[in-house]
C-alpha cells in the first residue's frame, strides 16, 4: 500500500499569535514550528499500517524552504520519502491542486491528512482533494483499519459517530484517537538524514480567496472573583448580568 | 442574488447550526432557498419560512438520510444549478466541511469556512472567519464569482420572520458511485445534549483526581441542561470518553457559559473555548492561568463548591 501523508507546517500550539506589516503578516518572532498536531496522528496511524501492511509513506508539504526541517521530523518519524512542493501555501485551493497533481503523478492508494490545520483551520482541503481526484474522502476519522482493500473506520459527527466501510482509494481527515503521536528516536533521526526529499514547483497559480486583514480578539474584561462561601453571588450575576439561567 | 443553503438534520428536526445558517443568508439580502435531504416532515421544512427561505427544496431519497459525502456534494451542486444560485452557505458542521469542499470544486467556487460575521459586499466580496483556533481573526476577499459560506456557530442571531416557505421536491442524479462511502453504523454519544452544538458546557479537568468524581459535573450539567467536556488529559486517560475532549485539538466549543472545574487554562485548552460568550472558572489554586480568560471565577476545592452551585441552581430554577 502506498500511502501519502499530507503534512503542515505550523506555529507550536502554545505560540503567542500577533501580526506585523499593517497586519497582513503573521509575526513569527519566537515561534516554534511543528508537524500540526492532526497531521501527526495521521502520519502515526501511517506508520502503524505500514508495519502491518508493508507498503511505503511519503510525505508531501506546500511549503517554502523553511519547512523542510519540518519534513525532516516526518521522515525521522518513519516516513520513507518527502515531497515539498515550492511555493507559500497561502490559499486551501491552490494547496488541494498542488497535493492532486502530486498523486496523479505518482499515484498512492490511501491518502492521509490531517481534519485540520492549526493556523487556518480550514478543515477543506482533504474534500477538495478528493474531488479533484474524483474519490471518497472521509473526516474527521477516529479510527482506521483496513481489511485489504477495504477500510473500516469510524468517523465523529456532532451526535456521535458513525462505522465507514470503503474500499481504496480516499482521503481521510484524521483526528485522535486514531493513533497516538510518535516521538523519533536516535535511529530515526540519523536515516532521515539521508532520505530523499524531492523539491517540485507549483503548477498554475488559482486562489479561491485572498488575504486582506488579520485581526486579534478584543480584550476580554477584568474577571469577577465571587467567594466560594457565597456561590449564590455567582447564580445572581449569571442571571442578572450575563442573563443565563 | 440567490442564495442557496443547505440544511441539515438530526432527529427528524433542523439543526439549529442551519436555521442559523438560513438566517445568516436571510440577513445577508437576496432570495434564499434551502435544500434538505433524506426523510423529514413538510411542516419542518415549511417552517424555515419563518428564518426567511421564501422556498424550501426537498431531495427525499431515503438513501440520502445517512450523511454520504459524494452523493451531499452531487444534490448540493445539482439544485445550485437548477435554482440559479451563485452563493451556498451552509453551517460550518462536521459534515457540512467536507461537503462544502466538494462541492467548491465542482462549482468551481470560493469557499471559506469558520465564517463569524456577514460579508462586506459594497466593494470586492469580503468576510470575516475566524482562524488560529479562534485566537484571531482574518477578513478575505472572494476571488471566484461562485461561492460558499460555511458558518460558525452563534455568527448571527436568528430572527424570526412570522414566513412560511413553500415546498417542493427535488431529484437528482446518483449513481453507486456517490454511494462509495458505505455508513454501516450509527452510535449516538452518551448525554442529552451535544457538546458541539450546547448552549451551556460543564468541562472538569485533572483537578477531579479521577472519573468516579464526575457524578458532581454530570449532576451540575443536569442542573444547568448543559453538556458535559473534559481537557485532554482527561480523555487521554479514558476518564472521560474522546469526544468530549474539548480544545484545540479536540470539540471547539461556542456556547453562551461554559464552566471550568479543575482545568488549569493551558493556551490549547483555552483556543477551545474562546468564542464562549461568558466563562466561569472555578479551580483551587488562584494561580491558574485560566482566570484570565474567565468571566467570574472561584478559588475553591470543587468537592465543595459544586453541590453547593448545583443546589444553588436548582432553587434558582424554582
Ligand atoms: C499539541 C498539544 C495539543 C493539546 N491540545 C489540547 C486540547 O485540545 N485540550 C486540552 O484540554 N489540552 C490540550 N493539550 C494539553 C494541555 O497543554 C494541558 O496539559 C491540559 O489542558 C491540562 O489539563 P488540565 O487542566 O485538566 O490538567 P492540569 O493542568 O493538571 O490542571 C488541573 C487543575 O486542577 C486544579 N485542581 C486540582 N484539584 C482541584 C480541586 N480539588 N478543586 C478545584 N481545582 C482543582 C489545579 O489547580 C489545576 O489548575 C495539548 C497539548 C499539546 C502539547
Ligand atoms: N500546505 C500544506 N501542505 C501539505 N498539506 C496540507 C497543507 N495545508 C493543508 N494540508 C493538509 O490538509 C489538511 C486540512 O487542512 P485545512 O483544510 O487547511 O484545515 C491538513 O491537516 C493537512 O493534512
Amino acid at each position: 500500500m502506498k500511502i501519502l501523508v499530507c503534512i503542515t507546517h505550523v506555529p507550536d500550539t502554545t505560540s503567542k499569535i500577533a501580526f506585523t506589516d499593517g497586519d497582513t503578516k503573521f509575526d513569527t518572532t519566537g515561534v516554534q514550528y511543528i508537524i500540526g498536531p492532526y497531521d501527526d496522528y495521521a502520519l502515526a496511524r501511517a506508520v502503524e499500517l505500514k508495519e502491518q501492511t508493508e507498503g511505503s509513506i511519503t510525505v508531501l508539504n506546500v511549503g517554502t524552504a523553511e519547512t523542510e526541517p519540518t519534513i525532516r521530523k516526518a521522515l525521522a518519524i518513519g516516513a520513507d520519502d518527502a515531497i515539498r512542493v515550492n511555493a507559500e501555501p497561502t490559499d486551501s485551493l491552490f494547496v488541494a491542486q498542488q497535493i492532486a497533481n502530486a498523486v496523479k503523478k505518482e499515484g498512492f492508494d490511501l491518502i492521509l491528512m490531517g481534519r485540520e490545520s492549526l493556523d487556518f483551520n480550514g478543515g477543506m482541503v482533504h474534500g477538495m482533494v478528493g474531488e479533484l481526484l474524483g474519490i471518497p474522502s472521509v473526516s474527521p476519522v477516529m479510527t482506521l483499519d483496513m481489511d485489504g482493500f477495504t477500510a473500516k473506520m469510524t468517523r465523529e459527527t456532532e451526535g456521535g459517530k458513525e462505522s465507514i466501510e470503503l474500499d481504496l482509494p480516499f482521503v481521510a481527515g484524521c483526528q485522535e484517537p486514531i493513533a497516538e503521536w510518535k516521538i523519533p528516536n536516535m535511529r530515526g533521526i540519523m536515516s532521515a538524514r539521508s532520505k530523499p526529499l524531492n523539491v517540485i514547483e507549483p503548477t498554475g497559480n488559482d486562489q479561491g480567496a485572498t488575504l486582506e486583514k488579520y485581526e486579534l480578539p478584543a480584550a476580554k474584561g477584568a474577571v469577577k472573583m465571587v467567594s466560594a462561601d457565597n456561590v449564590q453571588e455567582l447564580v445572581d450575576l449569571l442571571k442578572n448580568e450575563a442573563k443565563i439561567l | 442574488m440567490s442564495i442557496l443553503v443547505f440544511v441539515e438534520i438530526a432527529e427528524g428536526k433542523i439543526k439549529k447550526t442551519s436555521i442559523e445558517a438560513v438566517a445568516y443568508a436571510t440577513a445577508m439580502g437576496g432570495e434564499v432557498t434551502a435544500l434538505a435531504m433524506g426523510d423529514i416532515d413538510q411542516s419542518e421544512l415549511a417552517a424555515l419560512g419563518n428564518y426567511g427561505a421564501t422556498k424550501v427544496i426537498h431531495a427525499g431519497d431515503s438513501r440520502l438520510n445517512d450523511g454520504v459525502i459524494l452523493a451531499y456534494a452531487n444534490v448540493i451542486t445539482a439544485a445550485m444549478k437548477t435554482s440559479g444560485a451563485n452563493t451556498l452557505v451552509l453551517a460550518n458542521s462536521s459534515l457540512g466541511g467536507s461537503v462544502s469542499a466538494h462541492v467548491s470544486i465542482k462549482m468551481n467556487a470560493s469557499l471559506v469556512s469558520n465564517v463569524v460575521a456577514l460579508p462586506e459586499t459594497s466593494g470586492d466580496f469580503k468576510v470575516k472567519r475566524s482562524i488560529y483556533t479562534g485566537k484571531a481573526f482574518a477578513t478575505v476577499v472572494l476571488n471566484k464569482a461562485n461561492k460558499i459560506l460555511a458558518i460558525k456557530k452563534n455568527a448571527v442571531e436568528i430572527k424570526e420572520t412570522g414566513g412560511t416557505a413553500s415546498v417542493e421536491s427535488f431529484e437528482a442524479d446518483l449513481s453507486d458511485h456517490d454511494f462509495l462511502t458505505k455508513i454501516t453504523g450509527v452510535q449516538k454519544a452518551t448525554g442529552d445534549v451535544l457538546l458541539p452544538e450546547a448552549e451551556i458546557v460543564v468541562s472538569g479537568g485533572r483537578g477531579l483526581k479521577g472519573p468516579e468524581n464526575w457524578g458532581i459535573i454530570e449532576d451540575l450539567a443536569k442542573a444547568l441542561g448543559a453538556a458535559t467536556g473534559c481537557s485532554k488529559p482527561v480523555s487521554d486517560m479514558d476518564w472521560r470518553p474522546h469526544h468530549e475532549h474539548v480544545g484545540q485539538t479536540g470539540v471547539k466549543v461556542s456556547p453562551s457559559l461554559y464552566i471550568a472545574v479543575g482545568i488549569s487554562g493551558a493556551i490549547q485548552h483555552l483556543a477551545g473555548v474562546n468564542s464562549s460568550k461568558y466563562i466561569v472558572v472555578i479551580n483551587k489554586d488562584e494561580e491558574a492561568p485560566f482566570f484570565k480568560a474567565a468571566d467570574y471565577g472561584i478559588v475553591g476545592d470543587a468537592f465543595e463548591v459544586l453541590p453547593k452551585l448545583t443546589e444553588a441552581i436548582k432553587a434558582a430554577n424554582q
